[in-house]
């Protein structure tokens, strides 16, 4: 008897890619602003720094503590800001929030790596894995706006 | 122990999840109900629903000696010498919660201490840090040994005549360690201070003698041992609870009303303001009920063979790290576990598509996890329902899950 369960579907090859070998891990020491988040249900824990110059993301670091999905949707989270306007990565982030959500996606939309989580939708206990950098990402550039 | 009987009285049991038969090792985080439970909570609401303490009609009295029946059951099971010592609460959290904003609220000052240790839940962390907060007594943490035990000598060097408070978990949710609550009572008394014990994960799974243990209060869930979400009972000393406040005020706990004064109910009542947890309560009888037919030694005993049989089979799982005592006869029937290079969120995943339920995450005990350098662990727990087999299942679930993390990577 096999588990109707396809966990392919969920770790991807992509994401194990960014899991093992993360982009952009680290602190950016000539950061703009910083921001730390957590999901107290679970412990995992992240750390973002940012450098954002007349409103361009050009660079984004993050540190932190998860499960494999949560640690590759922050490298790919990170990937995909880079060089965006902060009102293009905000967009950005409610997209993949929407694609959490199992909602339709503009097919146009060139979402490169972060299509691969597609999958963790699909997998209700793992959302909050998946979302945490996203959060963490639209918290620390909206307060960023702020200062 | 007959474990197949006792399987087919768990109806949640016998069923696939994720195309698989479950095997379910929750346990810690809750217990699955025998249908002798479930039927009890059901006729109160089929036949004899109604308010308890009010009221002559017959249901209500029906309830109310269910109820009250109930706190007699409890009473037995934990061999407390009267029922006013019992107060059903909504579980332990509620539980710790009343001793800490009643009886340390109003008993602790400046230059007190509290002591608890390394291992605790949030649940009995927390209240003592609002105490000590608010009235500027210390809240001292005594540590912990190298495989998750307490010494009896860091009890001693850290219990002084400043303490007025020690809680303890008398079972650890994480390492299944057992701490030897009566003689750190007898330190805590020694001392002249009151010693409150966490039984969440002891009270399901081993015969508890208060008097025995000489613990001034004692804090447990319904849920965790076979009966409903949402009733707990707080056990307190009488002459402790007599001279304590309650903390909820309302309907139920009140003897007489005056326009700017009141007076409390006698015990148990005075902290049982509002419509009590009836259906809970009535559950909870049935539980101890159940559990008191199967015996709590004969469960002990089935639990620590379980204990030692996962420890020497998981053991052999290449890349794991087991926490806590190493030593079945010494431990409770449950155990943490780390997968090399996998993260237990990525393991329970896996094992939940092997219809395997496992815990994982930082279990309530941040300060715990941070002595186990560890943000996270996944937990296996047993309960009287729980075999072999299962164990078996999960140590294939878990070389499962290396060949298939190794296998992406």
């Amino acid at each position: 008897m096999s588990s109707n369960i396809d966990l392919d579907a969920l770790y991807r090859r992509v994401i194990m890619d960014h899991y093992k070998k993360p982009r952009n891990r680290g602190i950016l020491e000539d950061g703009s602003h910083t921001i730390n988040m957590n999901n107290p249900t679970c412990g995992d824990r992240i750390q973002l720094t940012f450098k954002v110059i007349d409103g361009v993301v050009e660079d984004c670091r993050f540190e932190g503590e998860g499960c494999s999905i949560s640690m590759s949707s922050a490298s790919m989270m990170t990937q995909s800001i880079k060089g965006k306007k902060v009102e293009e990565a905000l967009k950005l982030s409610k997209v993949f929030s929407d694609m959490m959500q199992g909602k339709e996606i503009d097919e146009d939309l060139d979402l490169g790596d972060i299509e691969a989580l597609h999958g963790v939708s699909k997998f209700p206990a793992r959302i909050k894995c998946a979302t945490l950098a996203w959060k963490a990402m639209e918290k620390g550039l909206n307060e960023g706006e702020q200062e | 122990m007959n474990i197949q009987d006792i399987r087919s009285q768990f109806p949640i049991l016998d069923q696939e999840v994720n195309g698989k038969p479950l095997v379910y090792l929750d346990s810690s985080a809750t217990s699955q109900k025998p249908i002798q439970v479930i039927e009890a909570v059901e006729k109160y609401y089929r036949e004899y629903n109604s308010n308890v303490h009010r009221g002559v009609h017959t249901l209500g009295t029906r309830a109310t000696d269910a109820y009250e029946g109930a706190r007699e059951k409890v009473r037995k099971f934990i061999n407390a010498k009267s029922i006013q010592e019992i107060i059903f609460t909504r579980g332990t959290t509620t539980s710790l919660n009343t001793v800490a904003a009643s009886y340390a609220a109003a008993n602790l000052k400046q230059g007190d201490e509290i002591v608890i240790t390394y291992m605790e839940h949030h649940s009995n962390i927390i209240p003592w840090q609002q105490v000590a907060k608010r009235t500027g007594a210390e809240l001292k943490y005594i540590p912990l040994q190298e495989d998750g035990t307490i010494s009896l000598e860091d009890v001693r060097a850290t219990i002084t005549d400043q303490t007025k408070v020690v809680s303890v978990m008398q079972v650890s949710n994480v390492l299944g360690s057992i701490n030897p609550i009566k003689e750190i009572a007898k330190i805590a008394h020694d001392h002249g201070a009151i010693m409150v014990v966490d039984g969440a994960q002891s009270a399901p799974h081993m015969k508890i003698d208060v008097q025995d243990l000489d613990c001034d209060f004692l804090a447990f869930s319904g849920h965790k041992m076979c009966a409903p979400t949402g009733i707990g009972v707080l056990y307190g000393k009488k002459h402790l609870l007599e001279n304590m406040e309650p903390i909820e005020f309302g309907g139920e706990m009140i003897d007489f009303v005056h326009l700017h004064e009141s007076t409390w109910k006698e015990l148990p009542w005075k902290f049982e303001g509002g419509t009590p947890i009836i259906a809970g309560a009535i559950g909870l009888g049935a539980a101890i009920d159940f559990l008191n037919d199967i015996g709590l030694d004969n469960i002990a005993q089935h639990e620590h063979k379980l204990a030692a049989y996962a420890l020497d089979k998981l053991s052999s799982v290449e890349g794991i790290t087991i926490y806590g005592p190493h030593d079945g006869d010494k431990r409770a029937g449950l155990v943490t576990f780390n997968l090399t290079d996998v993260h237990p969120h990525d393991v329970a995943t896996v094992l939940d598509a092997e219809g395997i339920a496992v815990r994982a995450g930082h279990h309530c005990a941040q300060p715990l996890m941070r002595w186990l350098k560890q943000s996270a662990t996944a937990r296996a727990s047993f309960y009287l329902y729980n075999n072999e087999e299962d164990i078996d299942k999960l140590c294939e679930g878990l070389v499962k899950t290396k060949e298939y993390f190794s296998d992406v990577f």
